[in-house]
């Protein structure tokens, strides 16, 4: 097993918003890699060998370990939470959720958040080498699930010798990830904060994940997805998918309020087929930026991950029997305008919960800026983190 | 059935506070019936004043519904498990005997199925703890016979159009309805606006003529 560490510079936010803002003391990112001795069991049967783990922290690790915050990301997101991230120089995906004296407050809290398995910032992916044949996976790569990327979270864990943790929280995929975490690890969490979530995909959802990924396999660089071994990238296909899915990451009021039908950088319509539309400039741009930082088959096989959740089919088709018995406080967290995870999959998760009485807590904010808000300042959200953490906390004696 | 019902619950904000507790004096006369160490419900929790109240006094170990997300907010702040929910329509996610005691507090009046939220409470719970402004108190009767209006009180202080109480009940109403569903009132406390225990015993016609509040305790009829 390998381990490295490196500390990072004190993370600072950009521009006029770090004004006044104290720096993240003790943000560190590493890897561990885990040899054969200590190979990950998938669902898919397969038993991955080696695998690495990447990963970043914020804020200090108490002396008895009792104040660790897991996050999970999203689809896209990564272990770069908060501070400044180290190849795109902006702040972290939370970094308005994460940080000294913010609702996940890092002064206080160990914050740790692995890259998932599958992905292609540093944790064993399709873009990673593959041992066995020395050129990078590719589709070779086994298929891997929510429950493997929580398998995997909890192996770095337990290298680290964190026992419990007082939190897991994250939205979409992260909330799925903490739905995982809670059910099949119930006595490692202390609370569970799942945000704009569900326990399982729909169909509407995998059918969005389906566009994108055969937008990416019809582009002729994927190559089968061997276009690592080429030097090719499918960059229209993947900029394809990210446009579809950014639609759905919004709503219709967010996309009216920021573009309406305004012209790019133009006093009339065109008549041909180049961005009239600011809505289209902004898409496209979407587009190309997030080519160049993720990798297409790791697209295919996070999406597909998301696609296969369904806790209650793991737990004899009853979601509440995945909670039964659970000491778990949960606070569970939707947005009014989030059509892609919508209120009523909360609910759900709030039902299961509420049949055994187990302590959940539920709130669904009122924004207009869709399934995105998760990431955005919405203070009441804020709040209802930064009260039930604290009450959790309060309650471990932190 | 809105934000409002949250509004209605501070506006009895005209009810005084327990000089000992710093609870609004109609919720001590609720958190009095509640045994300690007990597993409580409160359906219409509003900023949980109560559930905290007997969380951090009675040992009670507490769970709630709220309509109002400011309402919700401020319980989960206090580190309250209380969800965003509607008392006609989630009760049914609850398991049967779940609780000891399921309090509806200044809410019954503001359901769409008062009968049915009964029923559900009394399912839940092994006891419930009801309280509602008595439409048939004298104050109320004076003001609709004098004035020819729906009464406006110190605790029905809303006009018809904005108050979010639809389907309110007269003492006598509540008594006759419990003998309906089969349901037995085994305490009945009366009070004042302000939330004070009248001296006025049972459930009779003085007390539906005196009493601006009342307050009991239910269980299901074998």
């Amino acid at each position: 097993m390998t381990d490295t560490k490196t500390s990072n510079q004190p993370a600072e936010k950009d521009g006029q918003s770090s004004a006044g803002q104290p720096e993240i003391l003790y943000a560190q990112e590493g890897q561990v890699t885990f040899g054969p001795d200590q190979a990950l069991p998938l669902d898919c049967g397969v038993e991955l060998s080696p695998y690495t783990v990447a990963y970043a922290t914020f804020g200090i690790l108490n002396e008895d370990r009792s104040n660790v915050v897991v996050v999970c990301h999203a689809l896209t997101g990564d272990q770069y939470v908060a501070g400044t991230h180290p190849s795109s120089g902006k702040p972290g995906w939370w970094s308005g959720m994460v940080g000294p004296g913010l609702p996940i407050d890092t002064d206080q809290y160990f914050v740790l958040c692995t890259n998932v398995l599958g992905g292609c910032m540093g944790t064993t992916g399709p873009k990673e080498i593959d041992p066995g044949t020395g050129k990078p996976y590719g589709l070779e790569f086994p298929m891997i699930t929510i429950a493997d990327m929580v398998r995997a979270q909890v192996r770095l864990l337990d290298h680290m010798g964190i026992d419990k943790v007082l939190c897991v929280t994250g939205g979409s995929m992260g909330g799925m990830q903490v739905l995982e975490w809670a059910a099949s690890y119930p006595n490692r969490v202390i609370s569970a904060i799942p945000i704009a979530s569900a326990a399982r995909h729909s169909a509407q959802n995998i059918a969005f994940h389906e566009v994108g990924r055969q937008a990416i396999m019809a582009d002729p660089n994927w190559e089968g997805g061997g276009y690592l071994d080429t030097g090719n990238n499918p960059r229209a296909g993947l900029a394809v998918a990210r446009m579809a899915a950014h639609v759905t990451y919004l709503s219709e009021q967010a996309l009216h309020r920021k573009f309406g039908r305004s012209l790019q950088d133009r006093e009339a319509v065109t008549y041909g087929f180049e961005a009239d539309f600011q809505v289209e400039s902004y898409l496209r741009h979407q587009g190309i930026t997030f080519v160049d930082r993720f990798d297409a088959n790791s697209y295919l096989y996070i999406t597909r991950a998301m696609d296969y959740f369904d806790l209650a089919a793991d737990f004899e088709g009853s979601l509440a029997t995945a909670f039964q018995g659970t000491e778990t406080r949960f606070c569970v967290v939707s947005f009014t305008s989030d059509w892609l995870f919508p209120t009523s999959e909360s609910r759900n998760i709030v039902r299961a919960l509420n049949a055994f009485t187990a302590k959940v807590s539920f709130v669904e904010i009122e924004t207009d800026k869709g399934h995105d808000a998760f990431l955005l300042d919405e203070p009441e959200f804020f709040d209802t983190l930064r009260g039930f953490l604290t009450a959790a906390a309060k309650e471990q004696g932190i | 059935m809105n934000d409002q019902s949250h509004t209605n619950l501070a506006s009895a904000g005209n009810n005084k506070l327990n000089i000992a507790t710093g609870l609004r004096v109609d919720l001590q006369l609720i958190a009095d019936k509640i045994k300690p160490g007990t597993r409580v419900l409160d359906v219409g929790c509003g900023d949980g004043a109560l559930l905290n109240y007997l969380a951090t006094d009675k040992d009670v170990d507490g769970r709630g519904i709220e309509l109002s997300q400011s309402g919700v907010n401020s319980c989960v702040a206090r580190g309250l498990a209380v969800i965003q929910g509607d008392a006609d329509t989630d009760l049914t996610d609850y398991p049967s005997g779940a609780f000891d005691y399921v309090i509806l507090s200044q809410t019954l009046q503001a359901v769409h199925q008062p009968h049915e939220v009964l029923r559900q409470m009394l399912r839940i719970g092994r006891r419930g703890v009801v309280s509602f402004p008595n439409f048939g108190c004298w104050r109320v009767r004076w003001d609709l016979l004098t004035r020819g209006r729906m009464p406006i009180t110190k605790t029905l202080d809303q006009p018809w159009y904005t108050t979010p109480n639809i389907h309110m009940c007269t003492v006598k109403d509540f008594v006759l309805l419990c003998a309906d569903l089969g349901i037995i009132i085994e305490q009945s406390i009366m009070a004042d606006h302000n939330g004070r225990p009248t001296p006025i015993q049972g459930s009779g016609f003085f007390a539906n003529l005196l009493s601006e509040q009342g307050v009991f305790v239910l269980k299901n009829g074998v």
